[in-house]
C-alpha cells in the first residue's frame, strides 16, 4: 500500500516535471534553441494566478484561463522582443539569452515588496482533501496534477496531428527552408511556439502550487525538468513527459528505498546513464551532420 | 595608423605583435606588481580574487570559448581543486605540492567527464555536466569524514617552503604568479597545433576529423586542461576564503562562471580576465548605486540578479564578442582612423542552420 503511495505521488511530480520538459521540447523542435528559463516562466506563471485569485478575487476558473493566456502572450511577446534577433547565431547564445532572462524575471519578482521574498499558497478548491479507497490515501492534489496533464497531452496530440496549425509547426520544426518554400510563416509559429510553451509553463506552475508553495526560486525545478526532457530524447514531445515520469518515479521510489540524499540526485544519476548507454534518448531521433 | 607586415608564420603567431603590445603590457605588470602600495587593502583583496577567477576563467575559456564543449557545472572541478587542497594541506602537505596534487585530481575527474561527453554535442554536453556538478555538490555535502559537509572546512593559510602566505600582500603575489604562468601557457598553447587542433574542433568537428584530428583525444585533453586550471583557482579560492562548503561550488556558481567568460568576449585570453574584473566588481557598483536609486528599488532584494540578467541579455543582442569585442572595436576606430566603419565586425546573420538533417 505504501509501495503504491509512493508510486502516485512520484506520478505527480512526474507529470510536473513532464511538463516542464515539454516546453523545452517544444521550443527545441521549432527554434533548435534550448529555453534555460522555462521553469522561471512557469514561476510566473503561479504568480499570475496568484495574484488574479487573491488581489483582483477572481473566481478559480477564469483566474487559471486568464493566466495561461496571458502566460502565452508573454511568451508570443518574449520572442518577438528578445529572441528572434538573435536568430541564426550560435546555439550557446541562446541558452545565455534564456538564463539572463530567467535572472531578470526572479530577479523582478523578489523586487515586488512583501510578496516576492515569501513564499505563498494558492487557494484552490481542492485544497487538502483526500480520497480514502480501503487502506490507500489518494490526494486529490495529485490526482488532478495526473488528470489535467493527461488532457493536455491528448489535447496537444491532437493539435499536432489534425490542426492545420499543428501541422505547420511540424513541418517547421523539421526542414525551416522547406518550410519558408511552402508558404508556412516560419517567424510567425516560433512566436506562437514559445507562446505554447509559456501556457504549459504556466499550467505546470498552477498545478505544482498546491502542492508546493508559490515562492519565487520555484523556477529551479527547471533544473529537474532537463533530465526528463534527456531521458525521453530531446526531440520528442510523448518523451518528454515519459521521461517526466520515469524522473519522478525513480526519485519517489530512491527517497523511499535508498539512504538519505540520494533523491535529490537521482534524476542527474539517470540522466547520465541515459546518456552513456544512449545518447539520443528512449524517443530521439538520429542526428546525422553535414559540414 | 600602424601598419604590421608580415612575411613569414612565425610572425604571424607572434604572442608580441609589435613594440606596443612590449609596452602596454609591460606597463600593467608594472602597475600590478606596485598594487600593494598602491591600493588599499580591501581593494587588493578585490584584485586577488580577480586573479583567482582570472585563472579559472582562462580553463573555461580554453573548454568553451575555444574547444567549443559546453560546460554548466565547471564549478564542480573549482570545489574539486579546494577540497583537495583543504584536505591535504589539513594533513600536513607543503603547499606547492597540494597546489599540484589539486591541479592533478581535477584534470583526472576532468577526463572521466570528458569521457562520456565524447559522444555528446551541444545541448546533450550541457545537460551532462549541469548533471555532474549537481552529484559532486551533493558528494560534497554527504561525504562528511572529508568535505565537513554542510558545515564547511576550514584551510588553513598556505606555507611556502615555511614562509608563512598568511597576509594580504603576499598571498596576491603568489596569485599574481600563478594568473600571469597561466596566461602564458594558455597562450602558447593557443599558438601551438594542440591549440590549433582546439579551434578547429569548435568550428567543424567534422572538418577537424576529416584533417586528421583525433576528437576523442583533443576533447579530452581539453577538459583536463580546463579542469585542472580550474583545480589551481579552487585551491587558491579555498586558501583566500579560508572556509568552503558545498554551496559555493553549486550550480549557480557555474552559471556565474559561464556569464564570465561570455561578457568578457568567448574566444579571447583577454576575455577571462575582463569578465572576472566584471564579476568582481559588479556587486560593488551595485552597492554603490544602491545610494542613488529610490528607497524601494535600492534596497529591493533581487536587483543584483536583475542586473545581471539584463546586462547578459544586453551582451548576446548587442555585443556578442563581449567586453573584449567592444574594445576590439575602440582600438580598431584608433589603428585605422579615418577608415573604421560600423559594421566592420558584424556577424553574417543566417536562418537557423538545422543539425538535425533527415
Amino acid at each position: 500500500m505504501q509501495l503504491l503511495q509512493i508510486i502516485i505521488s512520484g506520478i505527480a511530480q512526474g507529470c510536473i516535471y513532464g511538463l516542464i520538459a515539454l516546453g523545452f521540447v517544444l521550443i527545441y523542435k521549432a527554434t533548435e534553441t534550448v529555453n534555460f528559463a522555462q521553469g522561471e516562466l512557469m514561476m510566473l506563471g503561479a504568480f499570475c494566478g496568484l495574484g488574479l485569485m487573491t488581489m483582483l478575487g477572481f473566481p478559480f476558473w477564469l483566474a487559471v484561463l486568464a493566466a495561461i493566456a496571458a502566460m502565452a502572450v508573454f511568451g508570443i511577446a518574449l520572442e518577438r522582443v528578445v529572441v528572434r534577433p538573435i536568430l541564426g547565431q550560435p546555439a550557446f547564445s541562446v541558452v545565455m539569452l534564456t538564463i539572463g532572462i530567467g535572472y531578470v524575471a526572479r530577479g523582478l519578482i523578489t523586487m515586488i515588496p512583501t510578496i516576492g521574498t515569501e513564499t505563498h499558497t494558492l487557494p484552490v478548491p481542492y485544497k487538502d482533501q483526500a480520497w480514502k479507497l480501503g487502506a490507500l490515501v489518494l490526494n486529490v492534489e495529485q490526482l488532478v496534477v495526473i488528470a489535467a496533464t493527461a488532457v493536455l497531452s491528448a489535447l496537444l496530440y491532437l493539435m499536432f496531428r489534425y490542426s492545420k496549425l499543428g501541422i505547420a509547426m511540424q513541418a517547421a520544426s523539421q526542414n525551416q527552408l522547406a518550410a519558408y518554400y511552402m508558404g508556412i510563416p516560419v517567424k510567425r509559429l516560433n512566436g506562437l511556439v514559445w507562446g505554447l510553451a509559456a501556457a504549459v509553463a504556466a499550467i505546470a506552475g498552477l498545478l505544482l502550487a498546491p502542492i508546493t508553495f508559490v515562492h519565487a526560486n520555484m523556477g529551479f525545478i527547471g533544473l529537474k525538468a532537463f533530465p526528463a526532457a534527456v531521458v525521453g530524447g530531446f526531440g520528442s514531445l510523448p518523451g518528454a513527459i515519459v521521461g517526466g515520469l520515469v524522473i519522478g518515479l525513480v526519485e519517489s521510489l530512491s527517497g523511499f528505498y535508498l539512504p538519505e540524499g540520494f533523491k535529490d540526485i537521482a534524476a542527474y544519476v539517470v540522466v547520465l546513464v541515459m546518456l552513456v548507454v544512449r545518447p539520443n534518448g528512449l524517443f530521439g531521433e538520429k542526428l546525422r551532420k553535414k559540414v | 595608423m600602424r601598419f604590421i607586415f608580415k612575411t613569414r608564420y612565425d610572425q604571424d603567431i607572434r604572442i608580441a605583435k609589435h613594440g606596443g603590445y612590449l609596452f602596454w603590457y609591460g606597463a600593467l605588470m608594472l602597475v600590478l606588481l606596485a598594487a600593494p602600495w598602491v591600493f588599499p587593502e580591501y581593494w587588493l583583496a578585490q584584485v586577488t580574487f580577480v586573479l583567482i577567477y582570472g585563472i579559472v576563467g582562462l580553463g573555461l575559456m580554453l573548454l568553451s570559448g575555444f574547444t567549443g564543449q559546453f560546460s554548466l557545472g565547471h564549478a564542480a572541478f573549482l570545489g574539486v581543486g579546494a577540497y583537495t587542497q583543504a584536505a591535504l594541506t589539513g594533513m600536513g602537505v607543503p603547499f606547492p605540492l597540494a597546489l599540484v596534487a589539486a591541479a592533478a585530481v581535477s584534470a583526472f575527474v576532468g577526463v572521466i567527464v570528458g569521457l562520456p561527453a565524447l559522444r555528446l554535442k551541444g545541448i546533450y554536453l550541457g545537460i551532462a555536466t549541469l548533471a555532474f556538478g549537481f552529484i559532486v555538490e551533493e558528494v560534497f555535502a554527504r561525504w562528511e569524514s572529508v568535505t565537513g559537509g554542510n558545515a564547511g572546512k576550514h584551510v588553513k593559510a598556505p606555507d611556502l617552503f615555511g614562509w608563512k602566505l598568511d597576509t594580504g600582500e603576499s598571498f596576491y603575489y603568489l596569485c599574481l604568479v600563478l594568473a600571469v604562468l597561466a596566461t602564458l601557457a594558455i597562450l602558447n598553447l593557443l599558438r601551438s597545433p594542440t591549440g590549433r587542433a582546439f579551434v578547429a574542433i569548435r568550428d567543424s568537428e567534422i572538418s577537424a576529423q576529416s584533417m586528421g584530428i583525433h576528437l576523442a583525444r583533443f576533447k579530452t585533453l581539453s577538459f583536463a586542461i580546463s579542469a585542472a586550471l580550474a583545480g589551481v583557482g579552487g585551491a587558491l579560492y579555498a586558501h583566500k576564503l579560508m572556509f568552503i562548503s558545498p554551496d559555493q561550488f553549486g550550480v549557480l556558481q557555474s552559471i556565474d562562471l559561464i556569464l564570465m567568460i561570455v561578457i568578457g568576449g568567448l574566444g579571447s585570453v583577454h576575455g577571462a580576465f575582463l569578465g572576472a574584473i566584471f564579476l568582481i566588481t559588479m556587486p560593488q557598483v551595485i552597492a554603490l548605486a544602491k545610494d542613488y536609486l529610490p528607497e524601494a528599488i535600492g534596497m529591493a532584494p533581487g536587483l543584483q540578479g536583475l542586473v545581471y540578467g539584463v546586462v547578459l541579455i544586453a551582451f548576446v543582442l548587442f555585443e556578442p564578442l563581449g567586453l573584449y569585442g567592444r574594445w576590439l572595436k575602440f582600438r580598431t576606430w584608433f589603428q585605422i582612423f579615418p577608415f573604421y566603419r560600423r559594421g566592420m565586425f558584424k556577424r553574417q546573420k543566417s536562418f537557423q542552420k538545422s543539425e538535425r538533417l533527415k
